[in-house]
């Protein structure tokens, strides 16, 4: 692996600041730079339907999205977004191959069943994937278990080890070599720091596995 | 279908043979539409079946475009009164809770149709009319109707209403067969879809019950091989009994017990023999007589028989998602947690097949004890998810605001 300081900067070019994009949450911000305009997209786990609002409204996209969450799926249609119930272990397999332009799976990948399979069908039913998740080598994640020997609890992973939806954590050097294995192409990947920010690093790098707390993967099959 | 009212459980007896209650069929002074169909109609049983009607009713206004009209798809005993007075019964229109000025099914903003279905007996014609080749009613020489049937019939109510494309097709049980059939065979006509409450076939449960009602029906001595109306007669106790037996499966054993517990009904103790003593027989036996008042036994024989029949897969090369392979609407799936007659899984299973077929589909499941018959009720979350369904369908159609 490389570890040239001005790989990612391809992707620290971010579309205008504008009210609408300040109200998202910053990992989707990015995310949401990363979508063309009057793409076809599904976000999993797609919460009260954030990102798909802005998607539809600011960038024309044709969004559709999957929750789990009875109240999450209610809050979405009601406000005129496609939504299905269901989760990503069990209400992907249908969908066929390249049905979507963007598959989006933000903070949910640490939380699904079957991670590796969710993760081939992403790239099988979407041209791209795009994935982010809390990297759990983070330095404040690895000084907290060391130094306290207890479970850590952040930002983003906010439930004590006994409520926690997150079954399974991983550190970004996991990810980046499960997507080795499954031969899935890394095309683009940033890390945030604390605070949402991207930082100037190789995000396949032991570096920004200790010091970023999420990561945002753009993922192909590598075959077109 | 009729939900649990507070004030109905009066103890009313089964109607009795000697006394038959004989509709009085005066149609042609109900309320609403009529449409004579004179070109034939090729039925899924192989019939050519011509020259029939078709009853309906609307509300609201058709817009210069054509473009604000939805279709409401009845349930099994529904009709087309769904917002006024049955002109039987003299009840509300079974759902006020939906439509009207300012409601989820806007009339200040859409043009509602909804047609008695093939094989009713509300206008539309079935086996209780007259058949023109004997001067006879029609009784079991009236052809199989299947629910694209139902759907081919009126998709000539619509084509003679000059709307070439449906803004929304939404019905909740039978009503949601017939939503799917509509998508399925019309891909192009319908905008959004709306089942409720529904699934792409009938399960072997639910032909078991009714093949109960059925049986009931034709245990009846007065049903006459289906001649009653020659005869005179009216099979009321074996179409009430039927009710009874189905009504009890739009419910669930939570709304029951809510409702009726073990409470007896007008009295202090269980009386050591067959009356009524618990509210909840009361309630049925209430449910029963007042059913036969309003409905043809014929008719509910066939109208079940389409549902049993009804399998959207099976018409389509036993691939659901083969059905929808054309769809460009938009749907909207929705089902009740305690909905045991056509339960979530069903619903999701047709959400998959739309997802094969990358349609755009949202569905919800709604929360509640009020099982089957939920549709039909006051229920703000379902009256949430398909007011912000159909506004976001009407911006995409380009619909103005009300």
């Amino acid at each position: 692996m490389s570890r040239g300081a001005t790989l990612p900067l391809a992707l620290a070019v971010p579309d205008v600041s504008t009210p609408a994009r300040d109200r998202l949450r910053r990992d989707l911000r990015v995310i949401a730079d990363m979508i063309e305009p009057g793409a076809r997209v599904l976000d999993i786990g797609c919460g009260d339907g954030a990102l798909l609002h802005y998607l539809a409204s600011e960038k024309g996209v044709d969004a559709r999205g999957v929750e789990l969450s009875q109240s999450g799926v209610n809050a979405c249609v009601t406000q005129g977004l496609s939504v299905i119930q269901g989760d990503a272990d069990s209400d992907l397999h249908a969908y066929p191959a390249g049905a979507f332009d963007a598959v989006v799976l933000s903070q949910t990948l640490q939380a699904t069943r079957q991670p590796r399979r969710v993760l081939e069908t992403l790239v099988r039913i979407g041209r791209r994937a795009i994935v982010s998740f809390p990297n759990f080598g983070y330095w404040r994640i690895r000084l907290g278990l060391a130094a306290h020997g207890r479970m850590p609890v952040t930002t983003l992973l906010d439930h004590q080890w006994y409520d926690s939806p997150n079954i399974h954590l991983c550190t970004i050097s996991d990810f980046v070599a499960l997507c080795g294995e499954l031969g899935v192409r890394v095309e683009k990947s940033v890390t945030l720091d604390r605070y949402g920010r991207p930082f100037a690093l190789d995000p396949r790098g032991s570096l920004a596995n200790l010091l970023a707390e999420q990561g945002v993967f753009v993922l192909t099959t590598g075959n077109d | 279908m009729a939900a649990i009212s507070a004030n109905c459980h009066r103890d009313i007896d089964l109607p009795s043979a000697t006394t038959p209650r004989l509709l009085q069929r005066t149609e042609t002074d109900w309320p609403g539409y009529r449409l004579v169909v004179r070109e034939p109609l090729r039925l899924d049983c192989g019939v050519d079946f011509g020259l029939f009607t078709i009853a309906y009713q609307t509300y609201g206004n058709l817009n210069a475009d054509r473009s604000n009209a939805i279709l409401i798809c009845h349930a099994l005993t529904g009709d087309q009164y769904v917002a006024d007075p049955h002109p039987i019964t003299g009840h509300p229109g079974w759902w006020l809770t939906m439509a009207g000025p300012g409601l989820v099914l806007d009339t200040d903003r859409y043009f509602l149709i909804c047609a008695n279905v093939l094989g009713g007996c509300m206008g539309t014609t079935g086996p209780q009319e007259i058949d023109p080749a004997t001067g006879k009613p029609w009784a079991l020489s009236f052809p199989l109707i299947s629910v694209r049937d139902m759907v081919r019939a009126q998709k000539r109510l619509i084509d003679h209403l000059g709307i070439d494309k449906l803004f929304c097709v939404i019905g909740g049980s039978m009503g949601g067969m017939q939503v799917l059939e509509w998508a399925a065979s019309y891909p192009d006509s319908v905008f959004a879809a709306v089942p409720v409450a529904a699934a792409a076939r009938h399960s072997a449960q639910n032909i078991a019950f009714h093949e109960v009602g059925r049986q009931a029906i034709m245990a009846d001595p007065d049903w006459c091989e289906g001649h009653y109306l020659e005869a005179g007669r009216r099979p009321a106790r074996g179409l009430a009994v039927a009710r009874m037996a189905a009504h009890i499966t739009y419910l669930s054993e939570a709304a029951l017990h809510r409702k009726f517990g073990r409470n007896l009904q007008d009295r202090n103790a269980v009386t050591w023999g067959f009356d009524a003593d618990f509210q909840v027989e009361s309630y049925l036996r209430y449910q029963g007589s007042t059913f036969v008042d309003r409905f043809d036994a014929n008719s509910y024989l066939y109208i079940t028989r389409a549902m049993d029949y009804f399998d959207l897969a099976a018409e389509h090369g036993g691939s659901l998602a083969a059905a929808f392979v054309d769809t460009n609407s938009r749907f909207c799936v929705i089902s009740f947690t305690s909905d045991w007659l056509f339960p979530t899984s069903e619903s999701r299973e047709l959400v998959h097949a739309l997802n094969a077929v990358a349609a755009n589909v949202s569905f919800v499941e709604i929360e509640t004890d009020k099982g089957h018959d939920a549709f039909l009720l006051h229920e703000p979350e379902l009256f949430a998810t398909l007011r912000g369904f159909l506004n976001g369908c009407a911006e995409h159609r380009g619909l103005a605001r009300a």
